[in-house]
């Protein structure tokens, strides 16, 4: 557990932190908590050159609203983002869905832009920010970027962030009045999920009008469930509901490892739907 | 003070004298241990299962900043012999080359290939890289059937098998003659996964030289300094009483400490080549390679037995597997099993054969229970599958054919003399506490309601063997070495009582139980004790900690040295009070004249007198000091009843426990928070091998579970609130009257968790599901057990 040697760089603002990486390019690595980074330096799994450690770089951290909008810095740990009023009241899928994110200790730490960036797709919150319909927000030498969530997520660990840009803050639209849960399945309390749903409802008179369902770890990248939400819209009961999500696999990739094949992941992915939406109507 | 009562300690839940240092850390844990001139080892591994080495370059890292010098197997041969393995089961057993350095040929991932010495250790580790070794891959050997048929590839090419031994026992009457004979006959096939140990501290090692007088103190973490200390004299060839070995606090072991490791052995070598100190330490993910596993066995087990649920006669096929190389208990492993797998019960007929079986993997060894938690889930296990069979509880089946209380001492079909036991006062206690019939009652609801989400129950009513061991016993099993162990106990000048013991604590606790045990013999405070242990200079002679020995035979012996000490005592203070010491009351610390209460004196007083020696009998040896070895005359007999309720989600699979209740019956009791401490710990160390836990390597022999993300230990989240009680039937055969705890929690619960999901998918066809019951291999077993029962309606409910 000894990582290979790496240059150490500590900018203190977003300027200077961008120059840094665009002069390093490819063999540079952004730390934020290092809950990710760490272990993976530390397995010799990844060997940067330089490693950049934003965590000095002022207005990077904390929630604010900006009209229709929560603004939720890219270094807010877990933590912060679980007790913030705001996220709270107005993004509470991601309260919840970030209270499940490994163990306290780890919470503490680890940051929501650190989590995205890093871009695992058996990380809770990449989907989360999926069905959320966020918009993340990058700053590079050409200036300010803004991407879509769905455009965010590249591939296995890889975001569509350029080696010089560094994301700098999470826009969630407000989901006032959508029932919300994430059905996260894993083996051991401090496992990564084997699969997770996330799912985000709004209802009209009793009925399912809108539905955004995204899927931890059925795939390289967090995926939505297109075919799962059109079967949702208009489901009233709760055997309407299972019947809609036994679509919920359909279009994933999933893959086999040590802890579960494809095929049961499909399975639990359409369990957890089931069960995400039911808990997030309140119809189970 | 010789006026103060002194409330009696044993039994008492003090607070462990060693937390305070244990847990802020104001210690000395090995990887701590800094010395001037310290370098740093980090070692090259096989990243292969099987391969021969066609050729090893290590002159590119001696280039690399920081290295003071790489070396090959071949370039510490010299110094360095095979490891040992003291535990020859059969006469005619296979037994490898175990070179600490890899020669020729790699036999599991991570076996060592090279060593690297350097300023620091980082530089240790970046050097790793530049080493170039050419292998010539060689066929894994995997499966323990497959390793035994003909033509399979070999481990160990030059022994032209990979069979290691066949150990057989057979007694009673004829098992075939007893099958005949029987009503019902059930064959079944149990896995025990493989398990990596996950001590709190990783393995690490400091040997410091004295060149001049060519001394070498070895600081290692690890269980048996003692042992160590022999056998890598042996390995080395530096004289034992050249060597002093030191476990300072040792985080932890599990047993997976309980052995002579390659990398002790290297560092010695090393540091004897350079006259330099050096420290390796293991990281995690390095353990999990290179420190040995457990378990690792198949298990064909038949039991014969009368419609009415009556045992008649027992047969297990034991396939073991012992991994690349056997290391220092690695063949008795599955013997100290063969004599638990009849447990509580009788029979007429007991059957056992146990092969060992090389592979290329790891080399495996003892883990907490060591034999016995194998043997007590299969036999187990079947007793569920009989009482499905003959339509009888799970527990009324195991009572028709329990030891009953009334006929102990009871010799059972393997030989074992129980001693005591009261498997009928646990079993009860147990049930109130766990509301059985309460629920057996909302489970036959549940099923009769169809629920998704199931109810299942679980019985495990184990015994177990422990305290090792009588030395002629273990003569018998030909282990190569005794199973006494020594304390001596030392009165100081002012009164204060040092306790120096043979065991080797590493989290157990034994400051505080011998503690309370020499307080409670000498009448002298709790707090006026300190235990020495762990270091061959200060407590020369033991047999270290491993088989839940430790109280059982060392803490009996902490008793007799101490009793000695109050007979000593007693000769100095008839002399003093001019009384005869018939005459003399020891009460509280304080010898007294019967008849005459004001002529007394405190052993503290005595203990000043015998130092001063102004006035001791005529012709005594002016010390109080004294020393036991004690050799037990039987091991210890642990047993109770544990039972398990889970909710089984059979739609995802997942197991929950819901609740947990266990009565374990460990004799008299010294502390119990302490022994209430070793069964949560077994219990979950239990429950991870029913769950979670396993050592899961692919087809080409590579360990996949290679760190914790993929090895799932479970923590506290994880687990439920266990309800623990005891009772409490004195052993026999200590002056004590303890039995061992350290791994009955351990023994006792994986069976209790494997039989409770069984019998919530019992009702849906299942029967079986293999360890460890992942949510994926319940749900298949589910899948497969309703497409082959496609009716759909329950069978043959668990009756009540």
């Amino acid at each position: 557990m000894i990582p290979p040697a790496f240059d150490y760089a500590r900018p203190t603002s977003l300027d200077e932190a961008v120059r840094t990486l665009a002069e390093a390019g490819e063999d540079a690595k952004v730390l934020a908590g290092g809950q990710s980074l760490l272990p993976l330096l530390r397995l010799r799994l990844a060997f940067p050159e330089l490693v950049v450690d934003v965590g000095r770089i002022p207005g990077l951290r904390g929630v604010r609203e900006d009209g229709d909008t929560l603004v939720i810095g890219a270094l807010t740990t877990h933590h912060e983002v679980i007790q913030d009023p705001l996220v709270r009241r107005h993004a509470g899928l991601l309260a919840h869905a970030t209270e499940t994110v490994a163990d306290p200790a780890v919470r503490h730490r680890g940051t929501l832009g650190g989590s995205l960036a890093h871009a695992d797709p058996a990380g809770d919150l990449p989907a989360v920010v999926l069905a959320l319909e966020a918009e993340l927000v990058a700053v590079g030498p050409g200036g300010r970027r803004t991407i879509p969530a769905r455009e965010f997520f590249a591939d296995y660990l890889q975001s569509t962030l350029a080696p010089d840009e560094l994301l700098v803050e999470i826009r969630v639209p407000k989901r006032d009045g959508w029932g919300f849960h994430y059905e996260k399945f894993h083996r051991v309390a401090q496992s990564w999920a084997m699969v997770g749903v996330a799912a985000l409802v709004r209802r009209d008179d009793g009925h399912i009008a809108e539905a955004r369902i995204a899927l931890t770890n059925m795939g390289a990248t967090p995926l939505r469930a297109p075919a799962a939400e059109e079967a949702l819209t208009g489901a009233g009961d709760a055997a309407a509901v299972a019947r809609a999500a036994q679509s919920a696999a359909e279009g994933t990739r999933p893959s086999r490892d040590a802890s579960a094949s494809p095929e049961y992941r499909a399975h639990l992915a359409r369990v957890l739907t089931k069960r995400a939406v039911l808990a997030a109507t309140g119809m189970g | 003070m010789t006026d103060q009562a002194v409330e009696r300690e044993v039994g008492r839940a003090r607070l462990r004298k060693e937390d305070a240092r244990l847990i802020t850390g104001q210690t000395n844990w090995t990887d701590n241990i800094s010395v001037t001139g310290l370098l740093h080892l980090a070692i090259l591994r096989s990243p292969m299962a099987h391969a021969r080495i066609e050729r090893i370059d290590v002159s590119p890292a001696l280039q690399r900043p920081g290295v003071v010098a790489v070396f090959s197997g071949r370039d510490l041969a010299d110094g360095l012999g095979s490891l040992p393995c003291a535990w020859p089961v059969t006469e005619d057993m296979v037994l490898p080359d175990h070179p600490p350095l890899a020669l020729d040929e790699v036999r599991h991932a991570g076996d060592p290939v090279a060593v690297v010495v350097a300023r620091d250790r980082y530089a240790a580790a970046d050097a790793l890289e530049a080493i170039e070794v050419d292998y010539e891959p060689l066929p894994p050997v995997l499966d323990l059937e497959e390793a035994l048929a003909e033509q399979a590839p070999l481990v160990h090419a030059d022994k032209g098998t990979n069979r290691a031994y066949v150990w057989p026992l057979r007694t009673g009457e004829d098992f075939e003659a007893v099958k005949q004979g029987a009503d019902v006959v059930l064959k079944r096939r149990y896995e025990q996964q493989r398990l990596i140990p996950n001590a709190m501290e990783p393995r690490a090692v400091v040997v410091t030289p004295l060149a001049a007088s060519g001394e070498y103190t070895v600081y290692s973490a690890t269980q048996i300094p003692h042992i160590l200390r022999i056998m890598l004299s042996t390995v080395t060839g530096v004289p034992e009483h050249k060597l002093r070995v030191i476990a300072p606090d040792v985080g932890g072991g599990f047993g997976s400490k309980l052995q002579v490791y390659g990398e002790e052995a290297i560092a010695l070598a090393i540091a004897r080549k350079l006259g330099r100190p050096v420290k390796w330490t293991e990281s995690r993910s390095e353990g999990y390679l290179a420190t040995h596993h457990g378990r690792g066995m198949i298990q064909d087990v038949e039991i014969a037995a009368t419609r009415e649920g009556k045992l008649l006669g027992l047969k297990v096929d034991l396939l073991a597997d012992m991994g690349a190389y056997l290391m220092l208990v690695t063949p008795g492993i599955p013997i100290l099993g063969a004599f638990m797998y009849p447990a509580i019960y009788k029979m007429d007929s007991y059957e056992f054969t146990c092969t060992g079986v090389f592979t290329t993997k790891t080399p495996t060894d003892a883990y907490r229970g060591a034999g016995r938690p194998e043997a007590t889930y299969a036999i187990e296990r079947a007793m569920d599958e009989l009482a499905a069979e003959v339509g009888l509880d799970p527990v009324e089946v195991r009572r028709r054919n329990w030891i009953r209380h009334e006929e102990f001492p009871y010799t059972s079909i393997a030989g074992l003399t129980y001693d005591s036991g009261n498997y009928e006062a646990a079993t009860e206690k147990a049930l109130a506490l766990f509301g059985y019939d309460e629920l057996r009652a909302e489970q036959h609801k549940r099923n009769e309601r169809g629920d998704t989400v199931r109810l299942g129950i679980g019985v495990s009513t184990y015994t177990e063997m422990c305290g090792l061991a009588p030395s002629r016993v273990l003569r018998d099993l030909r282990y190569g070495a005794g199973g006494w162990e020594a304390a001596s106990i030392r009165m100081l000048p002012t009164g204060k009582v040092e306790v120096v013991t043979g065991t080797s604590p590493h989290g157990q606790g034994h400051v505080t139980c011998w503690s309370q045990i020499a307080a409670d013999v000498l009448g002298v405070p709790f707090e006026d004790v300190e235990v020495v242990h762990g270091d061959t200079k200060v407590a020369p002679q033991g047999m270290d900690t491993y088989g839940s020995r430790s109280l059982v035979v060392g803490g009996s012996a902490v008793h007799r040295a101490a009793e000695k000490v109050v007979e000593k005592a007693r000769k100095v203070a008839a002399h003093l009070l001019e009384a005869s010491e018939q005459d003399l009351e020891f009460r509280d610390g304080v010898f007294s004249v019967k008849g005459s209460p004001e002529a007394r004196k405190s052993i503290q007083e005595i203990a000043f007198e015998t130092f001063t020696s102004h006035d001791v009998p005529d012709g005594m040896e002016p010390t109080l000091n004294s020393d036991h070895v004690l050799d037990p005359e039987n091991f210890s007999y642990p047993h109770g009843t544990h039972l398990c309720a889970v909710e089984v989600d059979t739609e995802t699979g997942q197991t929950r426990i819901r609740s947990y209740v266990c009565v374990d019956d460990v004799g008299r009791v010294i502390n119990p928070m302490i022994v209430e401490g070793q069964v949560h710990g077994g219990l979950a160390q239990g429950i991870a091998q029913a769950l979670y836990e396993e050592a899961v390597y692919d087809d080409e022999g590579n360990l996949v579970s290679g760190t914790m993300a993929d090895y799932l230990v479970p923590s506290a989240a994880d687990l439920p609130d266990f309800v623990t009680d005891r009772t409490e039937t004195p052993a026999a055969s200590n002056p004590l009257g303890v039995k061992g705890v350290g791994e009955a929690g351990t023994i006792a619960s994986t069976p209790a968790v494997v039989n409770a999901v069984v019998d919530a998918l019992r009702p849906l066809g299942v029967h079986d599901v293999r360890m460890p019951c992942t949510p994926e291999r319940v749900w298949e077993a589910v899948r497969s057990a309703q497409s082959e029962q496609p009716s759909g309606s329950p069978r043959k409910e668990a009756s009540a």
